[in-house]
């Protein structure tokens, strides 16, 4: 598309620069279409919101605030996407925003009524980072279907904390809040599955690393920024490029801003 | 011996299923249906027609899921019981 | 942290070093993720027999019928506009009334300062009249429209009508996820515009983009209900009004998907040629919608919005429109003067100076058309409440106004060009003036071109 680059820079200003204060917590709400991811956002921000200047859930991209245990968080609801592997502009900004807007636990909203489904993005996100915490929502809806879920055996197979939710009645959400405070404060860590793949990939990606972790330093995901050059991805490059040009810009604004 | 039919899934008829056996779809289509669950194994669904003739409705890995017949010519499934 | 070019140029290389097929890389890395999602789902999901499914299937066998689906999309359609329409007269009124009241303590107020009559005229028959006449008009409709809309979409009906009428849009060049933009157009052009994201051709989303327009929004229903409760409606008596009213609406709104189609059409084989893409659409499980929750937030959401709109808009949009009107040159008022001007254009196209005044000045918000025309013909140098459609009826009919004038003006307010929001809308979402351009240019072709013609035939064959 060709303003591709523009809408970068804008998404990424807006998303580079959510907080309040810097003394934000930056929390992204990730998750499939027709989630509910909505009604966790409306819950836990109420109206503290900038919503878009429109309430259809096709489109969300929007910011929210709470607060909880004294902290002040700042909620970003990135749109609702079937995988991060970047076949649309909103699975760009949603990959993007997690994996360059540095937030500090991206959250993963799963339909409990379709979760095999829904974990394909949940696997996606703990490629790209640790500091994930996995919501099943509507699970009264589940449980009208006659499904019912191990919540505690699912947080030992991904090895991230995962919480069960009915976010139409607001069950769950403060236990979600509790999560989300814990491993953004760092009270508690996770050691997320990661997946493994043919032996040829492997191989490339081990080949490939210690010259991605010279290019990238500490910022990137090594392994995941290897998989995505492996697999063609073309959109990486400009996401690195927008981000740091991003980073740049701000960098600048603030140092003129100190003048 | 078992029969390895493989048939477009766009062959299929209201109520049947299909184990999928391959993905013909290129580019962009590819990752999509990829990202959708049609990958091989899945078993697919053919649950409904639009009342204008096409898309059709298909259940993928839980969920319903409306292809064209373009689309759904593409992926090569054999079918099941 | 600053990446420089050299770094990036020696990722690129990176890759290119691979010697793996990407495609079998990505197929093989969707495949594992998929395969591990379906083995820890094992482990960790109970599933009992259920009966949920049937209701699902049910209501899909209805809304898809061959029978019933296309006719209950069209009673839909036409049971949200009326409720639109019918639900949103006593709240106005009784908002005009406020800000009435309102207006003559400010009057009060003015007079007691000794405020010279200019600034009097400015600020309250100007900017006050205007702010209160969009939040009055603009905001009890939006209230009821958007929470309907959200529910309808929470429902998880949308998707059936975009499943519905893929086939047609697919006829016409484009995608079925343009019904779902469309019916968003109907709030708001500008948020019909942003939901063209949901499609992911960025040529199909052009179209979409494009002939957003035509379907009326929000601010521009009071100006066509009104129209048509005047001249279509008081003919079948009081009671039936509203019913007439709603009946020509929506007949409108079918012209203006019928010219998205053709536009759609027309595009699809001239200025944005090129394949159809892809469909692949999710029909998601029905699901019961909060009503409360969703009438709340909407019912804020739009609030503020038209709060906004109308301090930004149709406050200086009210000023101006005075000055315009009381300031004289040579005898005649501006207004007067330009609309004088317009005339000729105006007739051929079956309307007068004055309306296409009205609309030019109208840009900046539809809303405020049918105001600034009502207060033109006044010529009273201010925005006047007309307390029936009688005596707006009168007004209009005694500046030259026929069947063929209203019309004309409904299909010339259906096709006109974009508001300003919706155009700088369209300049963000595209970020390219030769675009933004376009949808101004195209939809007034159009809406020239049609009025004309009917002007032309309607003359021609002595219907008048």
């Amino acid at each position: 598309m060709e303003n591709n680059n523009n809408h970068h820079a804008f998404i990424h200003k807006s998303y580079s620069s959510p907080k309040n204060n810097e003394r934000d917590i930056v929390i992204a709400l990730a998750g499939n279409p027709n989630t509910g991811k909505s009604t966790i956002f409306n819950s836990l921000t109420g109206l503290n919101q900038h919503t878009g200047n429109w309430p259809g859930k096709t489109v969300t991209n929007s910011k929210g605030y709470y607060q909880y245990y004294g902290s002040n968080f700042t909620l970003v609801d990135l749109p609702g996407t079937y995988s991060l592997l970047a076949n649309s502009q909103d699975e760009q900004i949603a990959r993007d925003f997690i994996c360059f807007g540095k937030p500090a636990v991206t959250v993963v909203v799963t339909d409990g009524t379709n979760l095999e489904r829904n974990l394909n993005l949940a696997l996606q996100v703990l490629e790209i980072t640790n500091n994930a915490v996995l919501c099943v929502n509507l699970l009264d809806e589940a449980e009208r279907k006659g499904i019912s879920i191990l919540l505690d055996k699912l947080s030992t197979e991904l090895g991230i904390p995962v919480v069960g939710t009915v976010a139409r009645k607001g069950q769950g959400l403060e236990k979600l809040k509790e999560a989300i405070w814990q491993l953004a404060t760092k009270k508690i860590s996770t050691s997320p599955i990661k997946i493994k793949y043919s032996q040829e990939i492997e191989e490339m990606i081990k080949m490939m690393t210690p010259q991605l972790e010279h290019l990238l330093g500490e910022q990137l995901a090594v392994r995941w920024v290897a998989l995505r050059l492996l697999e063609g991805d073309e959109t990486i490059f400009n996401s690195i490029e927008q981000y740091h040009l991003a980073k740049q810009q701000l960098l600048e604004g603030a140092v003129a801003l100190c003048h | 011996m078992s029969s390895e039919q493989q048939l477009p899934l766009s062959a299929l008829t209201v109520g049947n299923k299909g184990k999928v056996m391959l993905l013909l779809a290129e580019g962009a289509l590819r990752r999509r249906l990829l990202d959708l669950g049609v990958v091989a194994d899945s078993v697919i669904e053919v649950i409904r027609v639009s009342p204008a003739g096409d898309p059709t409705a298909y259940l993928i890995r839980g969920s319903l899921i409306g292809l064209r017949k373009k689309e759904a010519h593409a992926i090569i499934v054999n079918p099941i019981q | 942290m600053s990446l420089t070019i050299d770094k990036l140029q020696q990722l690129k290389l990176l890759s290119q070093q691979s010697q793996l097929d990407s495609d079998l890389v990505r197929d093989q890395i969707v495949s594992e993720i998929y395969k591990k999602s379906a083995t820890i789902a094992d482990k960790v999901i109970l599933k009992k027999p259920h009966k949920k499914l049937d209701l699902d299937t049910k209501l899909d066998d209805i809304l898809t019928s061959r029978i019933f689906g296309y006719p209950i999309m069209l009673l839909l359609l036409g049971l949200v506009l009326w409720i639109t329409v019918t639900g949103a007269n006593y709240p106005s009124q009784l908002l005009a009334k406020i800000f009435f009241g309102g207006q003559e303590q400010l009057t009060v107020l003015f007079q007691y300062l000794n405020a010279p009559d200019w600034l009097h005229g400015i600020l309250v028959l100007g900017v006050y009249r205007g702010l209160a006449w969009v939040v009055s008009v603009m905001l009890p409709p939006m209230a009821i429209f958007f929470p309907l809309f959200t529910f309808l979409e929470d429902l998880g009906y949308l998707p059936r009508v975009a499943f519905n009428l893929d086939r047609f849009f697919r006829k016409a060049g484009t995608h079925g996820k343009q019904a779902l933009t469309m019916s968003m157009g109907f709030g708001c052009n500008a948020a019909g515009v942003i939901a063209c994201r949901i499609i992911d051709s960025p040529r199909e989303k052009l179209i979409a983009i494009l002939t957003n327009n035509f379907v009326p929004c929000n601010g521009r229903f009071p100006t066509l209900i009104t129209i048509a409760a005047i001249f279509f409606g008081a003919a079948a008596g009081a009671i039936y009004s509203t019913y007439i009213a709603s009946l020509v609406v929506v007949g409108i709104v079918l012209v203006g998907i019928a010219v998205t189609l053709l536009t759609s059409y027309a595009l699809s084989k001239t200025l944005l040629r090129g394949v159809p893409s892809t469909f692949t659409l999710e029909l998601p499980p029905y699901r019961k919608p909060q009503v409360m929750r969703v009438f709340i937030r909407s019912v804020y959401d739009r609030t503020i919005f038209v709060l906004k709109r109308a301090i930004v808009v149709a406050a200086p949009a009210g000023a101006i429109t005075w000055l315009m009107a009381n300031i004289q040159i040579n005898g005649s008022s501006i207004i007067e003067i330009l609309a004088g001007f317009l005339q000729p254009f105006g007739l051929a196209l079956g309307l007068d100076g004055y309306i296409i005044l009205a609309f030019i000045l109208g840009l900046p918000a539809n809303e405020i058309v049918l105001p600034i025309l009502i207060m033109s013909y006044l010529s009273q140098g201010s925005m006047l409440e007309l307390n029936s459609l009688a005596a707006l009826k009168n007004l209009l009919v005694a500046n030259g106004w026929t069947w063929l004038t209203a019309l004309n003006l409904l299909l010339f307010s259906l096709l006109h060009f974009p508001c300003a929001t919706t155009m700088l809308t369209i300049k963000k979402e595209t970020g390219s003036l030769k675009w933004t351009a376009l949808a101004f240019i195209i939809p007034t072709a159009i809406a020239i071109l049609v009025t004309f013609t009917i002007a032309q035939m309607a003359r021609l064959f002595g219907l008048l």
